[in-house]
């Protein structure tokens, strides 16, 4: 299927990148030592049966029907750690270990997108400098 | 940083700004960033800098003898005035018309548009009573654009996130180096649509061209009709309940379900015979070093 299995290794359970933390199954990871392709499934589709209250505020706000580019956030790993891709900074944001993790992908997916609107809507998010920094006045 | 306001910053150069927000401090070798989400961050839905806009405020400006930079300039000073509804007026193929809106906005284009239109978004919702020509959408990050008559060519390029919807046909290369979100359109599709997709989903209702999904990297592409030809390492793949699920939502949400549901879809993805990069690296560093 899809999104589950790739030329290197295999998703086989929603904790194998925090059990493993290098995670590195076939032969040609090991030997290059680096993961090759997504560490999550990035094709998977959101189910709607999870959405967080703040998620269905969030779509409110923005006048949409559905998660829309959240549909693409997923829970991934960086170096053994529960992490979200923010595409604002072009890099890894970590859970915390305060957050208990659900045990399953859609329930995780669902805390990944609640987490990276707060932290892309904060103050402390690094476009905040940025924009202070190179805008036009 | 906190010591520096607005005012000073703006009496200064950009260098000056740089060194101000204290950012060519930063030791750039190795891995110099490392951010942890914040779990008692506030609730808050737009960005910090994003005016605060109303959709129940609604206006609409006549672009007839505007040109596009004078229209575009346009929209954002309405959008400081707190409009969350505007209205383009006679566009008449403009090109790169509504490009770069970063905030939430409900944006009515009567008419059609050129080259470009609506890219670079962030947010707004768009719809465009009219035809489009080549790259509408390219580049969006998130929002929905809904076009009521044909697209152009290159729909949806380089796409990152969002809804981007055309109810007639499209032309060739749709989804084009697609990195996210969604593609929908209700006709036909011309060649190579998908080509180079890294991530996303691209819906045709109807048919699609020679070589789809050609070299695509990962994503999904569902085809209601025939498919002229599989481009290089496009598959064929299982349609799952989700995948059904997601089709019947989004479909219906755009008002283009088939009568006849979505069993017939056909679901392409990357046979992932592609990647080979991890083998051209070593050589690639060789020549290098």
């Amino acid at each position: 299927m899809a999104g589950t299995q790739y030329r290197g290794s295999e998703i086989k359970d929603v904790d194998q990148f925090l059990n493993d933390a290098e995670g590195l199954d076939s032969e040609r990871e090991k030997e290059i030592g680096q993961h090759i392709g997504y560490r999550y499934d990035v094709n998977l589709v959101p189910d709607y049966e999870r959405l967080t209250p703040f998620l269905k505020k969030y779509m409110e706000t923005m006048g949409w029907d559905d998660l829309n580019w959240l549909e693409d956030i997923h829970m991934g790993y960086e170096e053994g750690n529960p992490a979200v891709f923010d595409r604002n900074i072009n890099g890894w944001v970590r859970i915390p270990d305060t957050i208990e993790l659900p045990d399953n992908q859609q329930d995780r997916d669902m805390i990944a997108r609640e987490l990276l609107i707060k932290f892309q809507m904060s103050d402390r998010h690094p476009l905040v400098a940025l924009r202070k920094a190179y805008m036009k006045f | 940083m906190a010591g520096v306001t607005d005012a000073q910053l703006k009496e200064m150069s950009q260098e000056e700004r740089v060194k101000a927000l204290g950012m060519t401090t930063e030791q750039l070798t190795g891995k110099s960033l490392y951010i942890e989400f914040d779990p008692d961050a506030e609730e808050r839905f737009i960005y910090p800098w994003a005016p605060d806009v109303d959709f129940n405020k609604r206006t609409e400006i006549d672009t007839d003898e505007m040109s596009t930079t004078q229209v575009n300039t346009r929209i954002s000073e309405l959008m400081a005035e707190g409009f969350g509804t505007i209205v383009l007026k006679n566009p008449r193929g403009k090109h790169s018309i509504g490009v770069g809106i970063l905030s939430k906005l409900n944006l009515i284009i009567e008419g059609s548009c050129g080259y470009f239109a609506v890219g670079l978004l962030d947010g707004p919702n768009v719809r465009i009573n009219g035809r489009v020509g080549w790259s509408c959408g390219e580049n969006m990050m998130s929002g929905t654009i809904m076009i009521e008559k044909n697209a152009g060519s290159t729909f949806g390029a380089a796409l990152r996130g969002g809804d981007l919807v055309c109810r007639g046909s499209v032309g060739s290369r749709t989804g084009i180096d697609q990195k996210g979100g969604t593609i929908i359109v209700g006709g036909d599709t011309g060649a190579l649509s998908g080509f180079m997709m890294q991530r996303g989903r691209i819906v045709v209702c109807g048919n699609a061209g020679k070589n789809l999904g050609d070299s695509m990297y990962d994503g999904t592409i569902f085809v209601g009709g025939d498919i002229q030809s599989l481009g290089v390492d496009a598959v064929e793949a299982e349609l799952t309940d989700l995948d059904r699920a997601w089709l019947t939502r989004k479909l219906t949400q755009y008002d283009l379900m088939p009568g006849r549901g979505v069993d017939h879809f056909t679901k392409i993805v990357a046979g992932k015979q592609l990647w080979n990069y991890d083998n051209l690296e070593p050589n690639e560093k060789k020549l290098i070093l």
